[in-house]
């Protein structure tokens, strides 16, 4: 038995949510006593698999049919669990991702395993009673959940566990081939389009976010959000009021019906701090609140706060990042 | 076209969640419930679909106990024609998904909708499990949705993009924002629902795979730092070397 990674890469790089997550399934595989091996998906590089070894993974298998460069339901579910079978995977770890939960939960049924999503802590494992830590009531509130069952699936939040790097330990990467046929490629995408990053800082894998709200005014006020944000390398946010009346996309809505994220630093601005918004948010580390309301409910929730006027705090603190780089 | 639209009962966005003493179960005492705001969206694509059509149905599943009723005459009034609740508590995703899969195979539905996730539980589990039982493909989460025929057309949301992609029915999707903008039930709506049918069925398959052992809230705060706005850049200063995030 051993623990199956399931790493997702894009333009030959592996995704930092996956570096994550390799990090996570070696530290289980460690704690069980056996080895990690990571099954590559998407456009990988060999080079780059073989990296791995710095998060603790020893063998990298990598099936290099140019059809799974993007995103296949069924043909990823089929890799991963013919992967899982070679390996006799007891354990398959992979990322809280719009790829990992949609393999996830199909590859949960195929294999007959108990899956648990939106995992943030390693699990507590004792005898035959295996237990993970996952964020409920969108942010919310946690829940301890008990996996049953010979085989486990756990889906990992990003942001929440912090990858190992044990520099110039290097995996073994071994081709693999999951006999694909035409019929696994029939749901495959027609087309791709990718978002122009203002940036490119995606918001889900943001290290740090710069948050808008209503009290920014208006749409054309967001230079000052993406200045802050492009001095500091991080990503745009903001709240549903915001994206309700399309000042900004949908896809950058923080709260309990957008996106949870978990930063190390989430900067609201002009945001009075609805207890939807904070669901998306308090999982953030260090949290900073910009309003020149001393009562928005915000402040409850934040480590450092300036009452003051967006208007003249932003440009001060974009100024500031710059003068200490 | 036959839509099958899964919805789930669960507390108003701007509950604040607590738990039992023993914090084995959520306090449900005073709290309103809803229908999942992402379902919200299936519920109305598919009766918008229906109505470009000019024919088919849209029925309305629910795992849930009787408690969960209100909700159900609601996604009536807002246009379903039908509904089905299983007689359960919907204990974990893989056994809610096994009743939608029995549910649908019976009927022979042709699109199976559902929100993304659900606000409580946020499995994101569902709809994959679902396409898998019926051995058909699952989208999600899906952004937009339009059909042609048999043929339906999704924007599929990836991390950074969105991809389209084209299903034959029948198909699983999960749907999300920017969909369509939700509808709320109208006066006739409300008078009808009253007596469109509703069947209540019993649970099938096997228990539960997992288990919630207990739960737990996030840790509170110490409580803010203020920083005068006249000396804003110390706040920098502070997130870098007290804080040490940037």
């Amino acid at each position: 038995m051993s623990v199956l990674v399931v790493v997702e890469c894009a333009d030959g790089e592996v995704k930092k949510s996956s570096l994550e997550v390799a990090s996570y399934g070696a530290q289980v595989a460690a704690q069980l006593g056996t080895t990690a091996t990571a099954i590559a998906v998407g456009e990988a590089n060999e080079a780059n698999l073989a990296k791995l070894g710095e998060q603790g993974i020893t063998k990298v298998l990598y099936d290099a049919e140019p059809r799974l460069k993007d995103f296949v339901n069924n043909a990823y579910t089929k890799l991963i669990a013919t992967a899982a079978e070679q390996e006799q995977a007891k354990i398959i770890v992979l990322a809280n991702s719009n790829i990992g939960a949609a393999v996830g939960s199909r590859l949960s049924v195929r294999i007959k395993a108990s899956l648990a999503t939106n995992v943030v802590e390693m699990p507590k494992i004792s005898g035959d009673q295996f237990t993970v830590k996952r964020g409920a009531f969108s942010g919310k509130a946690f829940s301890d959940v008990v996996l049953s069952g010979d085989r486990k699936i756990i889906a990992v939040k990003k942001n929440s566990t912090e990858a190992q790097h044990d520099a110039g330990k290097t995996a073994e990467v071994t081709s693999f081939s999951a006999q694909l046929s035409d019929a696994d490629f029939a749901d495959a995408p027609k087309q791709v389009v990718m978002q122009d990053q203002a940036g490119g800082v995606l918001l889900p894998e943001a290290e740090r976010v710069v948050s808008g709200g209503r009290g920014m005014k208006g749409p054309e006020n967001w230079g000052l959000i993406e200045d802050l944000a492009k001095a500091l390398g991080a990503a745009t946010a903001c709240s549903k009021p915001v994206s309700d009346v399309d000042w900004r996309p949908h896809h950058e809505h923080v709260g309990q019906t957008g996106i949870t994220v978990s930063p190390n630093l989430y900067i609201a601005c002009g945001i009075s701090g609805a207890i939807q918004h904070l669901a998306g948010v308090n999982s953030s580390k260090v949290i900073v609140v910009i309003n020149k309301d001393p009562e928005a409910p915000f402040f409850k929730a934040a480590d450092y706060g300036i009452v003051g006027d967006v208007f003249d705090v932003l440009p001060k603190l974009t100024a500031a990042v710059k003068a200490l780089n | 076209m036959k839509f099958l639209v899964c919805i789930s009962n669960v507390p108003d966005t701007t509950t604040k969640i607590t738990f039992t003493p023993d914090n084995k179960e959520f306090n449900k005492a005073g709290v309103q419930f809803v229908i999942n705001p992402w379902d919200e969206y299936a519920l109305t694509r598919a009766i918008e679909l229906k109505e470009a059509a000019g024919s088919g149905t849209v029925t309305v599943l629910n795992v849930g106990e009787a408690d969960t009723e209100p909700n159900i005459r609601k996604a009536l009034a807002i246009g379903a024609d039908d509904a089905i609740r299983v007689n359960a508590a919907p204990s974990d995703a893989y056994f809610v998904a096994e009743q939608i899969a029995a549910i649908a195979k019976e009927g022979a539905y042709d699109v199976i909708l559902m929100g993304k996730e659900s606000i409580d539980y946020n499995g994101f589990q569902v709809h994959g499990m679902v396409g898998e039982m019926l051995g058909i493909p699952t989208v999600a989460p899906a952004m937009k949705l339009d059909m042609s025929g048999n043929t339906a057309t999704l924007e599929r949301e990836i991390e950074g993009g969105k991809e389209i992609v084209s299903v034959n029915t029948p198909f699983v999707a999960s749907c999300q924002q920017p969909m369509c903008e939700p509808r709320i039930p109208n006066m006739r709506g409300i008078m009808t629902a009253r007596t469109k049918p509703l069947k209540v069925v019993p649970a099938v398959g096997e228990p539960a795979r997992t288990t919630v052992a207990e739960f737990a809230l996030p840790p509170k705060k110490q409580g803010v730092k203020l920083i005068d706005p006249e000396n804003a850049g110390e706040l920098i200063k502070l997130l870098r070397n007290e804080a040490k995030v940037i």
